[in-house]
């Protein structure tokens, strides 16, 4: 069975992609190249909402809650003493998995919408505190992070697409194994999966740990890359939204398309940023198309055309 | 332990859901390679005493031990990792795994760091899938197979660990006499292994080749217990779903007025849904002031056979009133010309108080009109006019089921369809109920079909009654006739 994953075209693809991606440095601009170390970034939530969305069965409204929590807690901690920045990594990462406890924990005992309501009200909290306590937080002018990891594009940008290549392996090879079996079986039928001795809730937290460590990861990274964390960039609703279309229109339960559409989202954004506002709109048009017409993704498409034949 | 020990023991179980006591001091217990058949008609606690042995309801009352210990208040993993497996009616099965797949998960451990996928595991779920034959089709997806190696697929999983006690909710519901045959084979092949079996059905009939023994419910209690013969010749379990004696008033055919052309008529209804047949070459119909019961058991097709009159499921075959088909009319203009259902669901508002979900009713009705047949409709139910202003959701299951009906009423229907009024109701209520029912059919011209499993409450008020079975009409008659023609294949 693993054998098979590890062979099966997704995987092939997404070798031959990234192998392909990381020659880029070498005949593309710096500005094409800090437009993807961003949206490989992005790449990264996306694939973390995933894992939630399509084998936990658990819509996370809040993808920015957990992304904020490591980017300002790293970013803090490099203003305040500037300890190695691996530290502060780090500190980001705990910061993202104690917040995803935090909110996991009650969130998981509500049934239905109640747990999207509770992630979403966990985003706002969080905007509110960045304001209000502006001496730490930079507030709404933004967090100033001393450190960066490298002024090289070329160094930032490989590092992004390294970290998106380990995590999507790392969270595809996860959502296929016999533990992701579960996960699917206990998002998909509570019931049953409890009835084959399967303990729910400590699953579905599992994932959402997961979930808060490679988000809070990504978020601390980014952060690092970017020199400044805002609450525009990092943690307002929509920065989730995007994270979450990104996800859908790549296709829901594939955790790979879900950073190509994270990927096709910001490529898309950016090519039309000269539109000015119409922009927005057309991102959202061609969302709302993906989601309503083809509610399997970009993925999901050539997979099911794939399996009906 | 003692050889002789139950694998299963339930003992004074209670279960109440806020004032309503589902099950009251049950008790039984199974040995190991003994299938017991734990029957009763619908809302009679059944499933709640299944649900409670699995961990799925918290029993309030009473203990359950599963080879000796006690489980009750346990979660379900924990119950089922100590040997209880369940083959559920309805389950989502992994859609996008293949056959081979979804048996594996039921081997899988319940740790979080299995991230590798065993050899040993792929052998032994090939081996259960030979057992129940599905040996064929292990790398297909659920969704490209027919209902009954679905339903195989359940088997696989749920015996996939071996449990020492199997739970079967409705295990031939659904399935061909073919099907059903080769489905039994595997469930006597679990007693043949030791395991102790609970099959949890309807009635006797459909399970009686294959149990030890029975233990019949109604309304939360034990009514029998025993053998097969023994369970199908007490007097309270005939009368629970037989009726007693009855007193029938039934009009012959020939008293209304328009056998040439009935209000009502069905041509030949089928209805698929996915792979079930849920209603096979139906035909009948309903004069106009006609009262008609449909009998059948829950899955008989009751419920499809209403929303198809009333346009909310799609059909082969003809529906027609007063000769006009309402093929390709919505549900809502069927409604308003007066075809109106009160729904088993019930469908209430249950923010708005009584008068707001009578008004709902009867929001069309100009404003005297309606109020006139506000008073009509308390007078008929004295209960709603009490608790007019308290909202649907805080009244009781009864005056639920009054308020459903008098919402139906306050769109003077030509034709009132009741599915299942008496689901899950106390004697008393649905003796209210029968009254209304009653006065209903003197003193108004109102042609009615009624849908029930509950024959005593359902008769009495029938002109004529239909019985449905599995998807299809199998027998069709005045209702005095009926405990002596119809009444075996109900017990």
């Amino acid at each position: 069975m693993l054998r098979r994953a590890l062979l099966s075209p997704p995987v092939l693809i997404s070798l031959i992609v990234v192998v392909v991606a990381s020659t880029l440095p070498l005949y593309v601009s710096g500005y094409v190249l800090g437009l993807l170390t961003i949206a490989y970034y992005f790449g990264v939530f996306s694939m973390a909402w995933d894992l939630l969305f399509g084998f936990a069965n658990e819509v996370n409204f809040g993808p920015s809650f957990l992304i904020g929590l490591g980017a300002y807690t790293a970013g803090i901690l490099d203003s305040l003493y500037q300890p190695p920045i691996a530290l502060c990594v780090a500190a980001g990462v705990i910061a993202a998995m104690i917040g995803g406890l935090v909110l996991a924990l009650p969130a998981l005992r509500v049934r239905g919408p109640y747990f999207g309501l509770t992630t979403l009200v966990a985003v706002l909290i969080l905007q509110n505190f960045v304001v209000v306590a502006a001496s730490l937080t930079g507030g709404e002018i933004g967090l100033t992070v001393p450190d960066v990891i490298s002024i090289d594009d070329k160094v930032n940008y490989w590092i992004a697409l390294g970290f998106m290549a380990v995590s999507g392996a790392i969270l595809y090879g996860l959502s296929r194994s016999p533990v992701g079996l579960i996960l699917e079986a206990s998002g998909q039928d509570p019931v049953q999966a409890g009835a084959l001795g399967f303990n729910v809730v400590k699953h579905k937290l599992a994932a959402f740990l997961v979930s808060a460590f490679f988000s809070g990861l990504a978020g601390a990274l980014m952060a690092f890359y970017l020199g400044a964390a805002s609450v525009g960039t990092f943690i307002d609703v929509t920065v989730g939204v995007q994270v979450i279309i990104g996800a859908v229109i790549g296709g829901r339960r594939t955790i790979l398309g879900a950073a190509l559409g994270a990927v096709f989202l910001v490529a898309l954004g950016e090519t039309l940023r000269p539109l000015g506002d119409l922009a927005t709109f057309i991102v959202s048009a061609v969302a709302l198309f993906v989601v309503l017409f083809f509610p399997a993704g970009l993925l999901g498409m050539v997979k099911g055309v794939r399996e009906a034949t | 332990m003692s050889a002789r020990a139950p694998k299963l023991e339930v003992e004074g179980l209670q279960k109440r859901f806020g004032g309503l006591t589902a099950v009251r001091d049950v008790s039984f217990s199974i040995q190991a390679g003994e299938i017991l058949g734990l029957i009763g008609p619908n809302g009679s606690g059944k499933s709640t005493v299944m649900k409670s042995i699995l961990g799925v309801e918290r029993p309030d009352a009473g203990s359950v031990r599963v080879d000796g210990r006690e489980v009750a208040g346990w979660p379900p993993h924990r119950i089922a990792r100590l040997g209880v497996g369940m083959v559920f009616q309805h389950s989502r099965p992994l859609y996008r795994q293949t056959v081979i797949e979804n048996i594996i998960l039921g081997l899988l451990p319940d740790r979080l760091m299995h991230l590798l996928p065993l050899a040993a595991t792929d052998a032994r779920a090939r081996a259960i899938a030979e057992r129940v034959g599905l040996a064929g089709v292990l790398n297909r997806r659920p969704s490209t197979l027919p209902f009954a190696d679905l339903r195989k697929m359940e088997i696989a999983k749920a015996i996939a660990r071996d449990p020492q006690v199997v739970l079967i909710d409705e295990p031939f519901a659904g399935l061909t006499a073919r099907e059903t045959a080769s489905f039994a084979a595997l469930i006597a092949e679990m007693r043949a292994d030791g395991r102790a079996v609970l099959i949890v059905d309807h009635n006797v009939k459909s399970i009686s080749a294959l149990v030890d023994r029975i233990y019949a419910m109604h309304v939360g209690e034990r009514i029998a217990e025993g053998t097969v013969e023994e369970v199908m010749a007490n007097p309270t379990v005939r009368k629970v779903y037989l009726g007693g004696a009855l007193e029938t008033a039934a009009r012959p055919e020939t008293a209304f007025g328009d056998a040439q052309t009935p209000f009502l008529e069905i041509d030949n209804l089928n209805v698929v849904y996915g792979k079930a047949q849920a209603l096979e070459n139906v035909s009948l119909h309903v004069h106009q002031g006609e009262f008609v019961a449909i009998v059948g058991l829950n899955g008989a097709g009751k419920t499809t056979l209403f929303n198809a009159v009333s346009g909310l499921v799609p059909y082969a075959g003809d529906i027609r009133r007063q000769g006009r088909t309402l093929r390709g009319r919505t549900a809502a203009t069927i409604a308003r010309d007066g075809v109106v259902q009160s729904p088993e669901g019930r469908e209430l508002f249950g923010a708005m108080t009584v008068s707001e979900n009578l008004d709902m009713g009867g929001h069309r009705l100009p404003d005297n009109v309606r109020a006139e047949r506000r008073e009509w409709l308390f007078d008929l139910f004295p209960v709603l006019k009490e608790r007019r202003s308290q909202t649907a959701a805080t009244l009781s299951g009864g005056e639920q089921q009054m308020l459903t009906i008098a919402r139906a009423l306050m769109m003077k229907p030509d034709l009132l369809i009741l599915d299942e009024p008496t689901l899950g109701l106390a004697p008393v209520i649905m003796e209210q109920i029968s009254k209304a029912l009653a006065r209903l059919r003197q003193a108004t011209e109102m042609t009615v079909l009624l849908g029930e499993q509950n024959v005593t409450f359902a008769l009495p008020h029938a002109d004529r009654v239909y019985v449905l079975e599995h998807g299809r009409i199998a027998w069709e008659g005045d209702p005095s006739r009926f405990a002596a023609e119809a009444g075996a294949r109900y017990l």
